[in-house]
C-alpha cells in the first residue's frame, strides 16, 4: 500500500517533463578554460561593451580569470580610468532607444536572465549570436531567427559574413566573412562562456567550497548520528 | 572545581530567584516528555525553527547593503536591483548570505508543507490541540504574507509583475476594490511607494508577528503535549511521580534526535545554495535577472513555486457569479483555499486521529487530494494554455482539482465518521 501510495505521488511528475518549444544549440562550457575566457572577455570590451553596459562588474574581478590589473588595464579598459570602476559605457539611454527602438540591456546577468525551460542562458546566447541574417525591412538590415525583430544590428557581420534565410527556412553563409565558420562558433563560443562567467563570476568557486561544506556536514552526521544512537539505547 | 560549581549555582540561584530560568527550562526541555515514538515527519517543526533563524540572521545581513529604492542610477539601472547584484559581488560572502536566504524561502515552505501534511496524517489538529492548529495556520499565512513582501525586493521582472498582479486582484473586490488597491500600492501602478512599503512589511512588521505566533504555538503545544504517529494521548498512561509511561525528556532525547535531523536537512540545503540555487528556475525564476521595467510586461507570469497552488485555485474560476467579475470569486476560491486548513478541527469526525488506524476511504481520498495539490501547483507554474504530453489541456484538470480540493474538506464531516477504522492501541508502538 505504501509503495503504492508513493509511485501515485511521483506519477504526475512524469508528465510534468514535456513543453520545449524553442530549439537551442548547446553552449560548449567554457568555465575552467582561463585562455577562452580571457579571449571572451577581449571580444566583450571590444564588440559589445560600447552600447551594453556591464554595470556591476568591475574591471579588476577578471584577475578571477587570470587576469592582473596591468593586463586589463593596458588592453582592455578603454572608458574607465580606475581599474576597480565597474563596466560602464558612454551611450545615453534616451538616445539609445531612439536609435535602436530600445535601449541595449545591461549585459552583466544577461547569461543568468536567459536561461528558460528550452536551455541555459548560455546556450540561448550561443544560438543567438549565430542566428542573424540580413533582412531589408529591418532598420538596421538585420533580423534573427530566435529573437524576432530584434533591434541589435548583426555586430559581428564582418567577422561571421553574410547570412540569408533561404526558402527552406535554414540560414545560408552567402558572403564569407573574416573568419570560417569554425572559426566564428569558437570565438561566439569564448564570448559566451565570458559572459556566463560575468553572470555569477563567484559560480565556479561556490562549487568547489560545496564539497568542503558537504563533507565536513558528512563527518558532523557520523558523530551526531552516534550520540543520537547513545542517549537512545534504552528507549524501546 | 566545587568553587567553580559553587558559583556558577549562586549565580544561578540569583537568576532564579528574579527570573524563573530554571523552570523554563525543565517546562520546555528537560521535562517536557514527548511521546517515544515520533518518526521521520516529526523532523520539521525543529527544522522550521531552523530555517526561521537562518531567514533572520541572513536577512539582517542582507539590509545591511540592500537599498529599496526603484530610481535608476547612472546605468539604467534600478537601484534596487542593482544592490542585489552589489551583494551577489562586492560584499564579501554576500552571495552566499543571499542564496542562504533565497533557498531558505523555499526550505521554509518545503518544511512548513511537509510539517502541516505531518499534521493531516496523524491527526494533530484534533482535541486538545485546535488552538495550536490555529496558531499554525496564522504562522502559514503570515509566511504567505512575508514571502510575497520579499520576493518584491530584488525588483526583477518577476518581482514587479508578481507584485502588480497580485495588488490588482483586490482591484476585484465590488465597491472598494479599485482604490484600495491604489492604497495597498501607494501609487497606480506598483512603484517606489510599493517597494519601500513592502520592504517595511518584509523586515519588520511580518517578522514581529511570526515570532509571536511561533511562540503562541509552541506555548500551546507545551501546554498540552505533543501528538503521536499513533495518536493516542499519553498522558493518559502516567507512572506513580505523574510522568507519561510513554513520554521521554525533549532534552536530551529529542535535542540530540533533532541534530541528525539538522544535518541531514543542511546537506539538502548545501546541494541547493552551492550547487543549484537557482533550483532550476523555481527558487530564483530567470526572467528575475531582468531589472523591472514597467513598460514591457513578460509574456508569462508565474508566482514562486509555493504559491501555484493556490494561484491554480484562482485562476480555476472563469465564469462570473451574481453579476461580479469571475476574478473576484478567483480571489475568493485562492483566500478559501489557504483559509480551509483552519476548519479541519472541527470537519473531522474521525474516531481515530492517526492515518494508520483509519480506513481505506481516508487513506485514498487524502492521497488523492495530495496529488491533486502536486498538480495544481505544477499547472499554476505553467500558461493557462498548457497541455500535459502536448495533448490534454491543463486548465480543465486544474477546475476539476480545484473542486476535489474544496470538495475534500466540505465533505469530510461525512466521509471521516463513516470510514471502517481500526481500533487504537492503549500504548504507543515503537514502528
Amino acid at each position: 500500500m505504501k509503495k503504492l501510495l508513493t509511485a501515485l505521488l511521483f506519477a504526475p511528475m512524469l508528465a510534468f517533463g514535456a513543453g520545449a518549444t524553442l530549439h537551442l544549440d548547446r553552449a560548449p562550457d567554457k568555465a575552467n578554460d582561463m585562455a577562452a575566457l580571457q579571449n571572451g572577455a577581449k571580444v566583450f570590451v571590444n564588440y559589445c561593451l560600447n552600447c551594453h553596459s556591464a554595470s556591476y562588474m568591475r574591471y579588476n574581478r577578471l584577475k578571477d580569470i587570470g587576469l592582473t590589473d596591468d593586463l586589463v588595464r593596458d588592453n582592455l579598459m578603454f572608458t574607465a580610468d580606475k581599474v576597480g570602476e565597474p563596466m560602464r559605457i558612454a551611450m545615453r539611454r534616451e538616445e539609445a532607444k531612439a536609435w535602436f527602438g530600445a535601449a541595449p540591456p545591461d549585459l552583466t546577468v544577461i547569461a543568468r536572465a536567459r536561461a528558460s525551460g528550452d536551455g541555459s542562458g548560455a546556450d540561448w546566447l550561443y544560438t543567438y549570436l549565430r542566428s542573424f541574417y540580413r533582412d531589408e525591412n529591418r532598420p538596421t538590415g538585420w533580423n534573427n531567427v530566435i529573437f524576432e525583430n530584434v533591434g541589435m544590428p548583426h555586430v559581428f557581420w564582418e567577422l561571421q559574413g553574410d547570412v540569408v534565410m533561404g526558402e527552406d527556412h535554414k540560414l545560408k553563409l552567402v558572403k564569407p566573412g573574416k573568419m570560417k565558420p569554425q572559426e566564428y562558433d569558437a570565438m561566439v563560443a569564448d564570448l559566451v562562456g565570458y559572459l556566463k562567467y560575468m553572470g555569477e563570476p563567484v559560480a565556479e568557486f561556490r562549487k568547489h567550497l560545496g564539497v568542503v561544506v558537504l563533507i565536513f556536514l558528512a563527518v558532523f552526521f557520523v558523530f551526531a548520528y552516534a550520540l543520537k544512537r547513545e542517549f537512545w539505547k534504552d528507549i524501546h | 572545581m566545587s568553587k567553580v560549581n559553587a558559583l556558577l549555582q549562586g549565580t544561578l540561584d540569583w537568576v532564579d530567584a528574579r527570573f524563573p530560568l530554571t523552570a523554563n527550562w525543565k517546562a520546555h526541555l528537560s521535562e517536557y516528555y514527548a511521546p517515544k515514538n515520533f518518526n521521520f515527519w516529526y523532523f520539521f517543526g525543529s527544522l522550521a525553527i531552523l530555517v526561521l533563524v537562518i531567514q533572520i540572521v541572513t536577512g539582517i545581513f542582507l539590509t545591511m547593503h540592500f537599498k529599496p529604492d526603484a530610481s535608476l542610477n547612472a546605468s539604467g539601472v534600478p537601484v534596487a536591483f542593482a544592490s542585489v547584484e552589489y551583494i551577489m559581488r562586492d560584499v564579501s560572502w554576500g552571495w552566499l548570505i543571499r542564496y542562504m536566504h533565497s533557498t531558505g524561502a523555499s526550505a521554509f515552505f518545503v518544511v512548513v508543507y511537509l510539517h502541516m501534511f505531518r499534521g493531516l496524517l496523524y491527526g494533530s489538529y484534533r482535541k486538545p490541540r485546535e488552538l495550536i492548529w490555529l496558531f499554525g495556520i496564522g504562522i502559514f499565512l503570515c509566511l504567505m504574507g512575508e514571502a510575497f513582501f520579499g520576493y518584491l525586493l530584488p525588483w526583477g521582472q518577476m518581482s514587479f509583475w508578481g507584485a502588480q498582479v497580485i495588488v490588482n486582484l483586490f482591484s476585484a473586490i465590488p465597491v472598494i476594490g479599485p482604490d484600495l488597491s491604489i492604497w495597498l500600492r501607494g501609487d497606480y501602478v506598483v512603484g517606489d511607494a510599493t517597494l519601500n512599503r513592502f520592504f517595511a512589511f518584509h523586515v519588520i512588521a511580518m517578522p514581529l508577528v511570526l515570532i509571536g505566533l511561533v511562540a503562541a504555538h509552541i506555548i500551546a503545544l507545551h501546554e498540552v503535549g505533543s501528538n503521536n504517529p499513533d495518536g493516542v494521548e499519553i498522558k493518559k498512561k502516567k507512572d506513580a511521580n505523574g510522568i507519561p509511561l510513554d513520554g521521554i525528556p525533549f532534552h536530551p532525547y529529542y535535542t540530540v534526535k533533532d541534530i541528525v535531523g539538522v544535518i541531514v536537512f543542511l546537506m539538502v540545503f548545501t546541494v541547493i545554495v552551492f550547487f543549484m540555487p537557482e533550483g532550476g528556475g523555481y527558487f530564483l525564476e530567470y526572467n528575475n535577472f531582468d531589472p523591472a521595467d514597467p513598460l514591457k510586461t513578460p509574456p508569462h507570469i508565474a508566482p514562486v513555486w509555493y504559491f501555484t497552488p493556490y494561484y491554480s485555485l484562482l485562476r480555476a474560476v472563469t465564469y462570473p457569479l451574481l453579476g461580479i467579475d469571475a476574478k473576484f470569486w478567483g480571489v475568493v476560491a485562492m483566500g478559501a483555499g489557504t483559509l480551509i486548513f483552519a476548519f479541519l478541527p472541527w470537519l473531522d469526525r474521525s474516531p481515530v486521529k492517526s492515518i494508520r488506524y483509519r480506513g481505506p476511504l481516508t487513506k485514498t481520498l487524502l492521497t488523492i487530494w495530495i496529488i491533486g495539490f502536486f498538480i495544481l501547483g505544477f499547472l499554476g507554474t505553467k500558461d493557462p494554455a498548457y497541455k500535459f504530453f502536448g495533448a490534454i489541456p491543463g486548465a480543465p484538470v486544474a477546475q476539476l482539482l480545484s473542486v476535489y480540493y474544496f470538495l475534500f474538506f466540505l465533505t469530510m464531516p461525512i466521509w471521516s465518521s463513516l470510514d471502517r477504522c481500526q481500533p487504537e492501541p492503549d500504548r504507543v508502538t515503537m514502528k
